[in-house]
């Protein structure tokens, strides 16, 4: 009886069960057509024809993390956006980041919002840091038909941890790779095309207890590394004031510094680099 | 296997009112009142953790009363559908109006198609960015639907509050005022108070559920007035503007970072080493009844 009256506006049986507090589940049930991994695939390769995000950096710090990306997104020897954005506050106190086929990656990370903040307010408290790293690399899993097309997805993510035992530290970071695998990070990681170059960037200046400031600047400086060999990866645009995206996530929650912090970071690199040069 | 015998439709409607009427008066009241900066949400409520308030989505908040199991599931009901219209349309799309019709609806079918109607009345608020766009739809057990302008009082003995509250109440109270305003409106007929009988001069902090829809705030609107703030707040002290939210009870046991495994392997907390060599061999057979017939079923779901 009850199947037949749910033709009508009011809620469907699924809707009532009370099974679950996973959005992506529940949508699997009530509407499957919205999830990103249930989709037919081409049979060729797309890759040229999408978009790519390119690299993401994070560091943590002592008393949280940082995550930063660069603006440039390309289309195969084209530069398909030169200010888009690779690094989103997945909620209050985490933050995710983004390379490869950006179209892919942008609707996850949309989904992925959605599914912290209804099981916060389905169950009345936050996942764990660990429980919100488990359920990216369930979505991650779930594109890699997708992925062997050439529209892979690997994101970062990091957080603060709220559970953290006493001494431990609270900023963390997650790495993933195309089939779902997820790993814990030490210190820092990078994601993307540029990621070689900003990881042995990152292991010159990184060390472990940095300030917050010190270690903005490791990431920006970074992330410039990765834009000089890399050439999917933008440097600091002075032109257009485009300036990498960075999050901070510590005890206060994620923020996203303003750009004309970024854009003092950057260019006091740039200075420091060109003054080497005329010394050198 | 019931026998049909013959009772007329108005007999069975009488009956069934009758009976979720009975159902929700028994229980504590709920009120909901607009308050200058949002809506105010004052439950009756001992439980700290079964909660009559929630957040339903990011401008709008649910309050109920009746049955828990009843309501519970409406409230998950209407935060699914807030998140489905949000997910696919926008975050702008979602209205109090969408949810309080679709609850509506389906309390209205269980009410004229089902044994039993629900025992519950529900109030679905919204806050906009005047006072004059807020609101307030009051939803029965029958699926009636009222948009109600200052305030709503729900189960237990409303019509003594809503009486109460009537006298009291005035438009643009602050907050402080306005859960002064409600808060003696619930204590009047509590039956925790020394008035009618309890040990109490007033509905003390720990038997009230408190939260608001904040105008003010940037995107969700919702929060939970509780501990040193609601204490505060009651003792109509200047409240402290919260903390930085540093000691955030979560409820989750302590986690250490473990680089290079997956994220909760490597807790030391967990003794379970995920069916790794060593553990197998030690604990031989625990394969077997493991997780047998916990899982619920679809036939929970009717009465």
């Amino acid at each position: 009886m009850s199947d037949t009256s749910a033709a009508r506006s009011g809620f469907t049986p699924a809707y009532l069960d009370r099974v679950g507090s996973s959005f992506t589940d529940f949508l699997g049930t009530a509407a499957p057509d919205l999830l990103p991994g249930r989709r037919t695939l081409p049979a060729v390769s797309v890759a040229e024809l999408a978009p790519h995000g390119t690299t993401i950096v994070s560091v943590t710090f002592d008393g949280g993390v940082l995550m930063g990306g660069d603006r440039r997104a390309t289309m195969g020897n084209l530069i398909s956006s030169r200010d888009i954005e690779k690094v989103y506050a997945a909620d209050s106190w985490s933050v995710i980041g983004i390379a490869g086929a950006a179209g892919i990656a942008i609707e996850m990370v949309r989904l992925y919002q959605v599914e912290l903040e209804h099981y916060e307010k389905i169950e009345g408290m936050t996942m764990s840091l660990d429980g919100k790293a488990n359920r990216l690399a369930g979505m991650i899993r779930g594109n890699l038909g997708a992925a062997m097309q050439g529209l892979a997805v690997v994101p970062l993510f990091a957080g603060y941890d709220l559970d953290a035992a006493e001494g431990a530290s609270p900023g963390r970071i997650f790495s993933y790779d195309v089939t779902g695998g997820n790993y814990e990070e030490r210190g820092y990681a990078s994601v993307g095309s540029g990621s070689l170059f900003a990881k042995n960037s990152l292991k010159k200046t990184w060390r472990s207890g940095l300030s917050a400031d010190a270690a903005t600047r490791a990431l920006v400086e970074a992330l410039y590394d990765a834009a000089d060999d890399d050439s999917a990866t933008g440097g600091p645009d002075p032109v257009r004031r485009l300036y990498p995206i960075v999050y901070r996530v510590d005890a206060e929650g994620a923020v996203r510094l303003t750009d004309d912090e970024v854009a003092a970071v950057a260019e006091a690199i740039v200075a420091d680099r060109a003054a080497a040069e005329r010394e050198g | 296997m019931t026998m049909p015998y013959y009772a007329s439709a108005e007999q069975v409607m009488r009956d069934r009112s009758e009976y979720a009427r009975k159902g929700i008066s028994r229980g504590r009241s709920v009120a909901v009142l607009t308050y200058a900066d949002g809506v105010l949400f004052i439950a009756e409520n001992p439980s700290s953790t079964l909660h009559k308030v929630s957040e339903l989505y990011d401008r709008i908040g649910f309050a109920a009363v009746g049955r828990y199991s009843e309501f519970e599931s409406l409230r998950v009901a209407g935060i699914r559908l807030a998140d489905v219209r949000g997910y696919s349309y926008n975050r702008r799309d979602v209205t109090g109006r969408v949810i309080a019709n679709a609850y509506a609806q389906t309390l209205g079918e269980v009410f004229t198609q089902q044994m039993k109607p629900f025992e519950v009345e529900l109030c679905v608020a919204e806050v906009g960015d005047t006072p004059e766009s807020d609101q307030l739809y009051r939803l029965t057990f029958d699926g009636s639907i009222v948009d109600e302008p200052d305030f709503v009082v729900m189960g237990g003995q409303a019509d003594a509050v809503t009486a109460n509250l009537r006298q009291h109440f005035t438009h643009g109270l602050g907050l402080a005022e306005a859960l002064r305003v409600g808060v003696q409106a619930l204590s009047a007929v509590s039956p925790a108070t020394a008035a009618n009988g309890g040990g109490h001069e007033q509905l003390p902090a720990e038997q009230i559920e408190v939260a608001v829809l904040d105008r003010r705030r940037p995107k969700r609107a919702f929060r939970r007035v509780v501990g040193a703030a609601l204490a505060a707040l009651l003792a109509d002290q200047p409240a402290p503007e919260e903390a930085a939210p540093a000691e955030v009870a979560t409820g989750h046991a302590p986690s250490a970072p473990a680089p290079g495994t997956p994220p909760g392997l490597g807790d030391p907390a967990a003794v379970d080493t995920a069916g790794g060599a060593e553990q197998a061999s030690v604990q031989p057979g625990t394969q077997d009844g493991v997780g047998g017939g916990t899982d619920g079923d679809s036939t929970t779901r009717d009465q």
